[in-house]
């Protein structure tokens, strides 16, 4: 065992901070939990009475946040949990983790809602994607927001918390910034959107400032660490280039991610301000809110019905 | 003996590795041959994690995990 003088007390550390501070498993669990609230009460994620959501897909960092929120909610009753599950339909991965987050939630005795995409739009996502040349994770986003939101406004929530860590958040600072999408940052941060709408349901991100490393072992520790591994469509993305050059510049130089992060946090409001007047219509089709007169879900589907059409 | 041999799970891949290192080896130095990004990845011996600059003995069974996010 190494104990060195940055490490918490004698017992054997399991992680080393970006400050090199060496934490371990107790301590770092304390720390871990202290961060999380500390940023529900610094973005004021959480209110004293919360009828919460909790989109959860069964992966570490949507588990992650539920188990912490299911601690706050056993210390606040009035703040009430409902998990939200999508199940777009991705053979071989989604099964598996939807499995995962049923078993958590009947554990923690904490009510779980399903919504599917073939349910919902009449085709799962992989048969989506073989009638559409899109890229899987645009698709897939879209339609999972859009059933994100509207089930929570029908489930009368008052927020949806995401278990968007420290790197999701950079990679898509990033992304924004290398495709020029600038006015899609302004929607970023702890507390995701830019004007407060009736059909819009709030979400947040409790694991705004926690590393994908931290959210890992935090999970691990607690047993909340499934052998599953990425979604086999994301390593096709923009989003897992732009995060293999983020973990290389966090190797190099550490603490690159709370920098990006940090700084964004303080330019966040001037884009706000800057894109406020981004007017929010309602799509003509599903009455559900749009930046255009249809939505983009409603577009996709469109594509979906001609292309079916044409084929047949 | 001036080697040590070390069994490794690497979840990402779901794949099992056998390396000879130098005795003493620490983990970054396991992590570096595998061109494993050590930023992307928890480690594990017996199931309890560890830190990259652990020395690896014979025999260990280390467990590499990725911290990647399913989507």
């Amino acid at each position: 065992m190494i104990i060195n003088k940055l490490s918490c007390c004698n017992e054997k550390s399991l992680i080393a901070l970006t400050s090199g501070e060496r934490l371990c498993k107790n301590h770092f669990i304390e720390y871990f939990e202290n961060k999380v609230f500390k940023t529900i009460r610094q973005f004021e994620l959480v209110e004293k009475e919360e009828n919460l959501g909790i989109a959860l897909s069964g992966g570490k960092d949507s588990l992650t946040v539920l188990h912490i929120l299911n601690k706050l909610s056993r210390q606040n009753p009035k703040i009430k949990l409902n998990a939200i599950a999508i199940d777009e339909g991705i053979e071989g991965y989604r099964d598996k983790t939807l499995k995962t987050a049923d078993e958590f939630c009947q554990k923690n005795q904490i009510n779980l809602h399903i919504f599917s995409y073939k349910e919902e739009f009449g085709l799962t996502l992989d048969e989506m994607l073989k009638i559409l040349d899109v890229k899987p994770c645009t698709i897939c986003g879209i339609f999972r927001r859009y059933l994100l939101n509207k089930k929570s406004r029908e489930m009368k929530l008052t927020k949806l918390a995401t278990g968007h860590n420290l790197d999701d958040e950079c990679q898509s600072i990033l992304m924004n910034q290398l495709k020029n999408t600038i006015q899609a940052s302004a929607r970023l941060g702890p507390k995701v959107g830019l004007v407060h709408h009736e059909r819009f349901v709030q979400r947040i991100k409790p694991l705004y400032l926690c590393t994908e490393k931290e959210v890992t072992t935090y999970a691990y520790v607690n047993g909340l660490l499934d052998d599953f591994n990425e979604c086999p469509n994301a390593v096709h993305s923009f989003r897992a280039k732009v995060r293999d050059m983020m973990n290389e510049m966090e190797q190099k130089f550490p603490g690159t991610k709370y920098s990006i992060a940090s700084s964004f946090l303080q330019i966040l409001p001037l884009l706000k301000q800057q894109f406020r007047d981004g007017i929010i219509k309602i799509c003509k089709q599903c009455q559900e809110p749009s930046a255009n007169d249809i939505c983009n879900a409603c577009t996709y589907l469109e594509r979906l019905k001609n292309k079916i059409i044409y084929q047949e | 003996m001036n080697k040590i041999n070390v069994n490794i799970f690497i979840d990402r891949e779901n794949k099992h590795v056998k390396l000879e290192l130098e005795r003493n080896s620490p983990v970054s130095v396991l992590l570096n041959k595998l061109c494993i990004n050590p930023v992307t990845v928890i480690v594990s011996r017996n199931n309890e994690l560890i830190l990259e600059d652990e020395s690896l003995n014979n025999n260990d069974n280390i467990k590499i995990l990725s911290v990647i996010s399913g989507g």
